[in-house]
Parts: C-alpha cells; sequence; structure tokens
C-alpha cells in the first residue's frame, strides 16, 4: 500500500522495523522529527528514549546502552557529528555496534541553518582520529532511506562497527507516496554478541588492546590489531554501487543521495537527444567501492560527480580513477543540482 | 552469600602500576572490601572509569568493566542503567575527568538522579599527563601550568552536586579508610545519583612523602552530607 510519507519518519520506522528499542538524542534541525517520533513511538513499545545535554553524551550514552545488548541509534546533523568524532573512534575500536543517522545542513560550523548540504561526507569517513573502520550510507530517496536504515542496523551488529546514514536536508525533508516494504527481523537473523551482565567480566578499553581485552604496548601487535580491524569492512556485501544505462557509454554521472535523481532526470533528457550517458550511484561511501567503480566506468572518456559541496567524493573518485578519464566536479551549495547545470555539463 | 574481597580482584594483572603512596591503591583496596561486604552479585555489576590515573583502576578490578573516553564514564554508565535497570553500574573518575572534561556529565546526572554510583578521586592535580592545574586545585598552588600559583577558586565539588539534585552525597579521604568503605556500602544500596568524594593523594606531582600527603589529610570533616545525618538511620 502507497504511503505519504516523510523522510525523517521513514527512518523511524525502519529503526523499529531493524528492532531499535534505544534512541538518545539532542536536538538539531533538520534531524529532529527523527527525535520527537522516536520519544512518541519507542517507550510504547518498551523501547528507551533520552535527550541527553550534548550530542557528546547522546553517543556515549547509545554506546553504554549498545554495551548492554540494545538496538542503539541517534540522529543529529553536522554540528552534532562534529562533537561525537572522538567516540565514533571509540565505538569502533571498542567494536561496539551503532547507528547514527546524520541529515546533513549546510556547513561549516553553524553554517545556514538550515540549508540542505552534502558537506559531510569527509566527516562521517574520516572525522576521528586514528585509523578506524566506519561504515557510511547514502540513500537517494524515501524508500532508500527506509531500506538503509533498516540494514544499518543488520552491519552495525554484524560487522560490531558504527554505520553512519548520510540523508541530504532534500531527501530527509521532503514527503513521497511510496509503498515501504514491511521488513523485520526474526530471533535467528539477529547477530549474536556478548553483552555486560551475563557474567564474562570482560574488560572493555579505547588502548589499543588484545584479546584478553587489556592495553598491548608492542608496534607489531598493534599493526595486527589495526590490520584485523580495518579488513573487516572490506567485503562485497557492504560496498553498494549500482550502474545504469549503457555499458558502452563514454560519459558517466557518478552520484549519491539526492543528486542522483538530479541526474537521473539529465541522462532521460540527454537519452532524448540521441545522447547516451551512463549512471552510476553510490549507496556506500565507507567503505569506497573502488574495484566496481573502475569496473563500470571502463573506457569512459568523462566522469561528472555532481554534490551539493565543494567536491567531497570526486576526491575518492580521483583517487580510484587516477588519470583514465577527465574527472569533472560539479558542485549546488545550498540548493538542489539543477538537471539543466549537468545537460550542459555532459554536452560540453 | 558474601564473597571474599580477592575474588573482586584481577589478581593476574598486580600489582597495580600506580606511584607508591598515590592513593589509587588504598580506593581500590577498600573498593573491594566494601563490595564484600554489601554482598552484592558480582556479575550484576559494571565498573566504569575515564582516563587518567584513576582511570585504570578498571583494569584491576574482576567485574564486566570499561575504560571510557576522558569525561565520557557517565554518559556511558546511564546508557547502561537505562537499559539495564537490573545491572548496579558504579563508576571511578578523577578531578580532571569529572569536573573539567565531564562537568557537564556529572551535573545533568545528578540532575536527573540516576541510579548510579560515582567514586570521585579527587587528587587536585593532573597525575598522568604530568602534574597539571585541574579545577579542584587549591588558590595559589604552584603546578606545572600554574608556577606562578593558581589563580582559581576551585570547585566545592559537594556543594554542586547537591545543588545538581544529588540524593547520597559523601566526603571522605583516603586517610579515613574505615570511614570511607562503610560510605561505600551505603553508597552501593541507595537509589538514586550517590556520590563518594575520596580526598587522594598524589606524593609524586605535590613531591610529598606519601606519609606527609595521607598526614595533610586527617583534618579533613568527612562523613555523609546528603541525605543529612539526622535523617538517616
Amino acid at each position: 500500500m502507497k504511503q505519504f510519507i516523510h523522510g525523517n519518519e521513514a527512518v523511524v520506522r525502519a529503526a523499529l522495523d531493524a528492532g531499535c528499542n534505544f534512541f538518545a538524542g539532542y536536538p538539531i534541525t533538520p534531524s529532529s522529527q527523527i527525535a520527537h517520533k522516536m520519544a512518541e513511538l519507542l517507550p510504547q513499545r518498551g523501547g528507551i528514549f533520552i535527550q541527553m545535554e550534548d550530542e557528546i553524551a547522546v553517543i556515549n550514552t547509545i554506546i553504554g546502552a549498545s554495551m548492554a545488548g540494545a538496538r542503539a541509534m541517534t540522529a543529529t546533523s553536522g554540528p552534532g557529528l562534529s562533537l561525537m568524532q572522538e567516540s565514533i573512534g571509540y565505538s569502533a575500536i571498542t567494536e561496539t555496534p551503532l547507528v547514527i543517522v546524520d541529515v546533513m545542513r549546510a556547513g561549516p560550523a553553524t553554517g545556514i541553518p538550515t540549508f540542505p548540504s552534502q558537506g559531510d561526507v569527509f566527516s562521517a569517513c574520516y572525522g576521528s582520529h586514528g585509523d578506524y573502520p566506519v561504515v557510511v550510507l547514502a540513500p537517494v530517496n524515501i524508500l532508500e532511506v527506509y531500506s538503509l536504515t533498516f540494514k544499518a542496523f543488520y552491519i552495525a551488529e554484524k560487522y560490531r562497527v558504527p554505520v553512519i546514514v548520510l540523508i541530504d536536508g532534500i531527501t530527509a525533508q521532503m514527503k513521497e507516496s511510496v509503498s515501504l516494504p514491511n521488513m523485520n527481523v526474526s530471533e535467528s537473523d539477529k547477530p549474536k554478541r556478548p553483552h555486560l551482565g551475563e557474567g564474562i567480566r570482560h574488560h572493555t578499553t579505547g588502548l589499543i588492546h588484545g584479546e584478553d581485552g587489556m592495553p598491548i604496548y608492542d608496534p607489531q601487535l598493534y599493526k595486527q590489531v589495526m590490520q584485523k580491524l580495518m579488513n573487516k569492512i572490506q567485503t562485497e556485501e557492504l560496498m553498494m554501487i549500482q550502474r545504469e544505462g549503457k555499458e558502452s557509454a563514454q560519459i558517466f554521472f557518478i552520484t549519491y543521495g539526492i543528486c542522483y535523481r538530479s541526474a537521473k532526470e539529465a541522462v532521460c533528457e540527454l537519452e532524448k537527444q540521441g545522447i547516451s550517458v551512463g549512471l552510476i550511484k553510490l549507496s556506500t561511501l565507507s567503505p569506497f567501492p573502488d574495484k566496481k567503480l573502475k569496473e563500470f566506468v571502463k573506457g569512459a572518456k568523462k566522469v561528472i560527480v555532481p554534490e551539493m559541496n565543494m567536491g567531497q567524493v570526486v576526491k575518492e573518485v580521483e583517487r580510484c580513477l587516477c588519470n583514465e578519464c577527465e574527472i569533472v566536479s560539479v558542485n549546488s551549495l545550498g540548493t538542489l543540482m539543477e538537471p539543466e547545470v549537468l545537460i550542459e555539463e555532459a554536452i560540453k | 552469600m558474601k564473597k571474599e574481597w580477592r575474588t573482586f580482584l584481577r589478581e593476574k594483572y598486580l600489582p597495580h602500576r600506580w606511584c607508591a603512596g598515590c592513593g589509587n591503591g588504598i580506593i581500590l583496596n577498600v573498593f573491594v572490601h566494601a563490595f564484600s561486604e554489601a554482598g552484592l552479585n558480582q556479575d550484576k555489576t559494571v565498573i566504569l572509569s575515564g582516563i587518567g590515573c584513576s582511570g585504570r583502576i578498571t583494569q584491576y578490578l574482576n567485574f564486566d568493566t570499561i575504560h571510557t573516553l576522558h569525561g565520557r564514564a557517565i554518559p556511558l554508565a546511564t546508557g547502561i542503567k537505562l537499559f539495564r535497570p537490573d545491572l548496579n553500574v558504579i563508576v571511578f573518575t578523577g578531578d580532571g575527568d569529572c569536573m573539567a572534561i565531564g562537568g557537564n556529565h556529572l551535573i545533568h546526572a545528578a540532575r536527573r538522579n540516576i541510579d548510579l554510583t560515582v567514586i570521585f578521586i579527587n587528587n587536585q592535580i593532573y597525575g598522568m599527563t604530568g602534574g597539571q592545574l585541574s579545577p579542584t586545585t587549591p588558590l595559589h598552588s604552584k603546578t606545572k601550568t600554574s608556577p606562578y600559583g593558581n589563580k582559581e577558586t576551585p570547585f566545592n565539588v559537594t556543594e554542586l552536586v547537591i545543588s545538581a539534585g544529588a540524593t547520597f552525597v559523601a566526603k571522605f579521604t583516603t586517610y579515613h579508610a574505615r570511614e570511607l568503605k562503610r560510605g561505600l556500602v551505603k553508597a552501593f544500596f541507595h537509589k538514586g545519583f550517590s556520590f563518594v568524594e575520596v580526598i587522594s593523594a598524589c606524593p609524586t606531582r605535590w613531591g610529598l612523602k606519601p606519609v606527609e600527603a595521607l598526614e595533610s589529610q586527617k583534618k579533613e570533616k568527612v562523613g555523609i552530607i546528603k541525605p543529612s545525618p539526622s535523617n538517616t538511620d
């Protein structure tokens, strides 16, 4: 059945269907509706909602809840994500699953509240100090807001990593008529992990540690620990990327989030003019799907990377494709990427 | 059933790494005796610590233990207690951890009156990082970052947590080990936010002999401040 549903509401629907039973939050536009809905619905289902004193408290509270066995999440925007960074590294090194939804607004700092943006890619993928694994997902529409948020919980539990769902302010704040699948998790689907209060008497620390949980002070062991940690997310399952259009296209749009939809419109228009342009949709931004992207655009003369920032994912594309073709960054700040701009760039 | 205090220590990791005369060793000792006397379930107890010398205490305690980020033990403990109210949740924190970087979390946890026991080890200096000024360093004291004397007034921490809403507040020193043990047992059983300040010594950073450091604590007024003694059993 089709429903007219708001992006932030789809986050809540997905989280509840995925078994989320703990939410801590701090008000910030344009993500606040997620907290509002969670505050209303979680207590009715025996879950816990709490508003904390700041985002640093928020993320540490969900880490604690997750260690105690909860399926825990929060939702925030760029300024909040910045405050959470140290603890994202802590979640990674202690291998504590958690889901963070970041509804991106224009930055840096307070930016322009609350123009939409895709400016938090670097922040989400690389924001904490040291090397650490983090999975970053980017939905293109409300159906994907639902399916990727749902999947985020599964990934967090299976890989025991922090997962960040990056939603641009447009997708989160619009309503669409969609039929959401009724997904749910059966007990057997739930990955098992040890919890507090089970008599294990384990030590958990943000220090680099060995298998007994105790700190290690040996460069070789340190390297082994880091390799294990970094390699665990290098799997096909996590690197979600799709190609649309002709394989033999000479030009490709490489997109994520709302810019996918602008590019799709541009592709349709160009098709009418007899120009064939390919379209790549990146659903995962970390770990970056290097291999598949290379394979998908092999032989292309030009790739165009439209983003609502000054050029972030384009850096990954440059690293990935080296000098194999022309790489063009197209930027739209504070507002939707116009398909006309992309058409113009494609026929240049 | 009471368990012997030794079972609460990870003896394999002893002796501890703290300096000679450090108050943390005394507090570790008093804590395991207090826990034994309280007769609480070891496997239904989670102990957390922050960063600093006091943060290392969780390594030596044979429980589910969590060494958190600097200043963040209290919000992490809040998440655990909210999701698992059946667990006893105990936090060790120092004066830099609790009163500087984690000060916001402390007052809000007290305001919420969440059922945690916070053991605040106050040695009035940053020990691990080399002896810098902390928010509880006495006025005019010389430290690495106050070489001409501390110009700032220290926090009165027990007054602060009382005004923020804590429902059990006590103050002891490492000199008053027996009183501290009795105070901790009461704090464990208190329903609501319990806060126990322990004035501790850092002979290394204060340049004192261990005995001198303990002697200086003798004059401190110790005991349970809230609920006021007249209201207690």
